[in-house]
């Protein structure tokens, strides 16, 4: 069964007028008109800080474009709307902080073993529990990587400035589409919460990766690595379940030989894409012997560090990966080679630091930052030229 | 485009395009049909030509027989269901059954033919809920237990009534979580023994159908499994009417809930099931005293309001004829 026709020209005329005007808004506001750019037409979400900005600017412009907005009454309830809605064709989201996407991680899993492609925004806040609820934190980055049960393979984003959240936003439904498989946008309350000029394409420049459908014969949980999918009342009697399943999608939890081939390739499906999905942003240094590595809110006063040490005379390299899982694992190897020591500030107690780690050759130097006030640059400098020293 | 095909692809081709000779059209296999009543229940009607176990193309029969235990009540909401969309004349490929996780969640998935969602634990109408908002033409149907939709996923039961989402509810009570072996549930009557209140049950039971009756469902009752007939048109009833609709079903699991209250055969609780049933009209001039113990039996409430994703819809269109006006482009008729 299809949908009614729908017109096109006036979605489109639409978003011309959005894309003409100078924009001068928050990064959650951003992304949600990232969205909004990349066809989304199904939110489900529950308002939380900081995040609640992204349902807000949904709310008022989805009716505009085709779409639903449907408030939930809890997260638990969105992300199960979001996994349904995109079976039934929907590109969908869902945006919530901390103590929200911990409510959401069963169904993240569900996401992933059924593989349902959706987008899950995390505007990242200061925990555990309500933590310090209005400041921002990078404390999810292994929530993002581990939160839910089981062995699997997650993409994760971490955007740094406003444009970022509506560019980013859209590789995150193509991502979605391209592997069918739950992305996460790893924002931060500093990023979500901050004002900054965003300025928005044609919408003809923007290409999105279509959802590929089964045709007859085809499996639609098996059979190649990513298979392609099917929505409800498309005649094709889908079953969906999050259980152990078939090629054909039906249940089999007894047989080892079947959870092992399902679960190896829902991980090697985007392992084995890592360099294709790795944005990593590399301002190298000849003969440098430090580098900073930096990402989301944390990048910016690292960029003014180094290019303060910079200018001090001291060779410091910059690296900021923008994909966070799968970890872009050549890129920073690349871009670390012949250091001495690599600073990783981050707003936690070292979740990323600890990964890069084990990827590096020289000496990870953690610089943890909690309590909800960023680093600045003047602090991060020092530490530079603690470094260097 | 099938990637399963139908069972029986020419019988369901001919039933919608109503060519089917008479005596191969769907009959009511239980009931007579009398000239003034319409369809009573009575005697097994069988007639001449008239294939058997017809209601087979509507299962998933590779994977038959079902999981279900002796004497589970499972089976009859599974045929009282097949029955009930087979006289509706519903193509199968409009429909879309949710499900989350225990014995009643099976009833329909995967054994009905029809694109199954079987989710996690208690949030079968939250999926359903994004089914339904991108796909209002096809209907959306949760089957599922007392422990999924009344326990874990209570919210999400009261929140959709309140909605009005045209979704059909059908919760199959039996009073116990039976796939874990036989815990107590929210709807678990005081005072029994369960493995999980091997003294007692000293916490009170949801009137479930109540709940969502207070809570703004358009059409709720209850039925029990020892009334198929009632219970069948009541389904009808329930994916006809346009909004949220509930049948909260009453029914036997004899392995779980039979061990500690030593009925241990089906017909031992569907036999306490009609001997503890009221007709909710009788109901009415009952004392609360009365009525201990009892299950009101029948429909609860029916009431209009408007619905949850064609408000959506209204609102959607308003806003694009503004724009359409606005841009003078033609709007379309609304998505």
């Amino acid at each position: 069964m299809s949908k009614p026709p729908e017109n096109a020209a006036l979605t489109n005329r639409y978003l011309e007028k959005l894309a003409a005007k100078a924009h001068f808004i928050q990064g959650d506001e951003a992304a949600a008109l990232g969205a909004i750019f990349a066809g989304c037409d199904f939110f489900g979400g529950y308002p939380i800080t900081p995040a609640s900005e992204v349902a807000e600017v949904m709310a008022r412009e989805l009716p505009a474009t085709g779409g639903y907005y449907v408030q939930l009454e809890d997260e638990l309830a969105s992300i199960s709307a979001v996994v349904g809605a995109a079976w039934a064709g929907a590109r969908a989201m869902t945006a919530t902080s901390g103590p929200g996407f911990s409510l959401m991680q069963e169904n993240i899993g569900y996401a992933c073993m059924t593989e349902t492609p959706c987008v899950v925004v995390d505007v990242q806040r200061s925990g555990p529990s309500t933590g310090q609820a209005t400041l921002a934190a990078q404390g999810d980055v292994m929530q993002a990587r581990w939160g839910t049960h089981g062995d699997h393979e997650i993409i994760a984003l971490a955007p740094a400035s406003g444009q970022e959240c509506f560019d980013l936003m859209i590789r995150c439904f193509d991502l979605a589409e391209e592997y069918r498989t739950p992305v996460i946008f790893l924002m931060d309350g500093e990023i979500g919460h901050l004002r900054e000029r965003v300025v928005l394409p044609h919408p003809d420049e923007i290409e999105r990766f279509p959802r590929r459908k089964a045709v007859a014969g085809q499996d639609v949980f098996g059979g190649e690595m990513v298979p392609p999918m099917l929505e409800f009342g498309d005649g094709g009697f889908v079953h969906v379940t999050g259980s152990t399943h078939k090629a054909n999608g039906m249940r089999d939890v007894q047989t080892q030989a079947v959870h092992d081939r399902l679960v190896r390739r829902l991980v090697a499906k985007i392992e084995s894409a890592r360099e294709r999905i790795a944005m990593v942003e590399v301002d190298a240094e000849d003969n440098a012997t430090v580098a900073v590595l930096a990402y989301g809110a944390t990048a910016r006063p690292a960029r003014g560090a180094v290019l303060g040490a910079r200018r001090a005379g001291r060779r410091v390299s910059f690296v900021r990966p923008i994909t966070i899982w799968p970890f872009p694992i050549r890129a920073v190897r690349d871009a670390c080679r012949g250091l001495r020591r690599l600073l990783v500030p981050e707003m936690n107690l070292g979740q990323l630091a600890r990964e890069v780690e084990r990827h590096v050759d020289c000496e990870v130097v953690p610089i943890s930052r909690i309590g909800g006030v960023i680093h600045s640059s003047r602090e991060l400098y020092a530490e530079i030229e603690k470094a260097v020293s | 485009m099938n990637l399963i095909e139908l069972n029986d692809p020419e019988y369901f081709q001919e039933l919608y395009a109503a060519t089917m000779p008479e005596s191969a059209r769907p009959v009511p296999s239980y009931g007579i049909e009398d000239p003034l009543r319409g369809l009573v229940p009575g005697e097994v009607e069988v007639r001449e030509g008239a294939p058997k176990q017809r209601l087979l193309r509507y299962l998933r029969r590779e994977i038959l027989p079902t999981t279900f235990c002796v004497g589970c009540g499972g089976g009859t909401v599974l045929n009282t269901f097949t029955h009930a969309i087979d006289e509706m004349k519903i193509d199968p490929r409009e429909m879309v059954c949710v499900t989350g996780i225990g014995c009643s969640s099976w009833i329909p998935s995967p054994y009905f033919l029809c694109d199954t969602l079987h989710t996690t634990h208690g949030r079968a109408i939250a999926f359903a809920l994004g089914v339904k908002v991108m796909k209002p033409e096809m209907k959306v149907i949760i089957i599922a237990g007392d422990g999924d939709l009344a326990g874990i996923g209570g919210n999400h039961l009261i929140h959709a009534a309140r909605r009005n989402i045209d979704l059909s509810v059908f919760l199959v009570n039996n009073f116990i979580y039976g796939m874990t072996g036989g815990q107590v549930s929210p709807t678990t009557p005081f005072g029994v023994r369960t493995t999980t209140t091997p003294y007692r049950n000293v916490e009170h039971p949801f009137k479930i159908a109540d709940v969502v009756a207070a809570a703004g469902g358009s059409y709720v009752a209850r039925w029990t499994t020892y009334h198929p007939f009632q219970l069948m048109e009541s389904m009808q009833a329930a994916i006809r009417k346009q909004g949220f609709s509930f049948i909260e079903i009453m029914s036997q699991c004899p392995v779980s809930y039979g061990k500690t209250t030593g009925m241990r055969e089906g017909i031992d609780i569907l036999k306490y099931l009609r001997d503890a049933s009221v007709n909710v009209d009788d109901a009415k001039g009952m004392s609360e005293e009365e009525l201990e113990g009892k299950i009101v039996i029948g429909k609860l409430a029916e009431r209009r309001r408007t619905e949850f994703c064609d408000g959506l819809r209204r609102l959607n269109q308003e806003r694009r004829q503004a724009l359409a006006a606005e841009f003078g482009v033609g709007a379309e008729s609304g998505r």
